[in-house]
């Protein structure tokens, strides 16, 4: 128990709120970028332009069925071999970004391939033009049908964050790594209170999602 | 690349095989818990409700890395000893069983109440309603997206590079550091995974299809 009293000092605490807050900025930064990637390529897909669907398709198959930690390891450590130096902010947002992209742009394209067909028939003959109905009325109706699945994978993406400890982004994990590798006695207080601090961020954004699931 | 393979080819072999086999312990135990869990949460049972929700709950909001150094560092110290893939195993079956209980809850609300009702009126026990009539219907419903969270377990057994557990990934790590070719052994072992992946994932959208 003495343990406990001494791990969480005030030192130790704010050394993990530090993290945290790296934790959380590059969670919403990722979030910002990924969603717009999303939305532009989950839209291309939709729309099927020729040959240029297909090929946005195809890599994002791909990238949707590698591990996020090879997506990672590829950009710390892959990129510079091609001459670009990074540094483990930017790849692990690079990463994260390419990754959770592609995974909502899957999630965009069948949002709004599960519109009532009725809807662009409807909207066109009231003399829309095909990106005007897109644009006022099929898109806002499949946001609204999206939003349970886009906030449960920004979840995971604030949880996949702790990957990143691995390319020594100083985030929450690595933090608490930092703090009980100097006094080992910290490490079981040290994973309680981590897996309690995820736990409050990605708890809150759950009811949120599941908030907005029952209002729609 | 194909210099990388052939010269690496019995430690990318072995990572392979362990991620397989990681996979399919995880998926194997995964599913009962997630099935059990499942049908706690939707029983009459006001106590095993609470249980599981609070399970559910824990497991899908707590990233699997920290699951998983948990088994790795943790209960060693307080319990008993862990391999590295051991600790992997288990950190990846509770984290994918509260999925795996998510979805199967969804599939077994998403079977009309008269289904229940009517099993109910014709002598069943609820017990008996469940098994055969319920549960069947539902986890008919639920494969596509059981097939994905499949997809997803595979992906995040690469977390046993983490704790040791000599995985795909595990290996990756190995072979590039010691060849210096890292985006050859990336691009390599990202192929390895995608064998597994790639079809998996189009036959769960074919599913779907035919399904919907």
């Amino acid at each position: 128990m003495e343990n406990f009293i001494h791990a969480y000092s005030w030192i130790n605490i704010r050394f993990l709120l530090q993290g945290l807050w790296v934790t959380i900025y590059v969670s919403l930064i990722s979030i910002a970028l990924s969603f717009i990637l999303g939305l532009v390529f989950g839209f291309i897909r939709y729309v099927k332009i020729k040959y240029l669907s297909a090929i946005v398709g195809f890599v994002i198959d791909i990238i949707r069925n590698l591990p996020l930690l090879l997506i990672i390891f590829f950009t710390y450590f892959g990129l510079p071999e091609l001459g670009i130096i990074t540094n483990p902010t930017v790849a692990s947002i690079i990463a994260l970004v390419v990754f959770e992209g592609a995974m909502l742009a899957e999630i965009v394209r069948s949002g709004i391939a599960a519109v009532d067909p009725g809807q662009m028939e409807g909207a066109r003959s009231n003399g829309m033009t095909y990106m005007q109905a897109m644009y006022h009325v099929i898109i806002p109706q499949a946001l609204n049908k999206m939003i349970p699945s886009l906030l449960s994978q920004f979840v995971s993406l604030v949880k996949d964050t702790s990957l990143a400890t691995i390319i020594v982004l100083p985030e929450l994990l690595f933090h608490a790594q930092i703090i009980y590798s100097q006094n080992t006695t910290y490490l079981i207080p040290m994973y309680v209170i981590i897996a309690v601090m995820y736990f409050i961020v990605c708890f809150s954004l759950s009811m949120v999602a599941k908030h907005l699931q029952s209002k729609y | 690349m194909i210099g990388i393979l052939t010269n690496h080819w019995s430690e990318f072999l072995s990572g392979f095989w362990n991620t397989i086999l990681c996979s399919l312990i995880a998926l194997f135990f995964s599913l009962i818990l997630g099935v059990g869990f499942a049908l706690l949460e939707v029983a009459p049972n006001k106590f095993g409700r609470a249980v599981a929700h609070v399970y559910i709950e824990i497991f899908r909001n707590i990233p699997l890395l920290v699951i998983t150094m948990i088994f790795y560092l943790v209960v060693p110290q307080i319990w008993f000893k862990v391999s590295g893939f051991a600790a992997g195993t288990i950190g990846l079956t509770l984290y994918t069983s509260a999925f795996i209980a998510e979805t199967v809850r969804a599939g077994i609300n998403s079977v009309g109440d008269g289904q229940m009702e009517g099993a109910r009126s014709n002598g069943m026990t609820y017990t008996q309603a469940m098994r055969y009539v319920i549960l069947p219907q539902a986890l008919k419903i639920v494969i596509p997206p059981l097939g994905n969270q499949f997809i997803n377990l595979i992906k995040n057994s690469s977390v046993l590079a983490f704790v040791a557990g000599f995985d795909l990934m595990y290996q990756a790590d190995v072979i590039a550091f010691s060849s210096f070719e890292t985006i050859n052994t990336y691009i390599v072992v990202g192929l390895f995974y995608l064998v597994l992946t790639l079809p998996l994932s189009y036959y769960m959208r074919h599913l779907e299809k035919k399904l919907a």
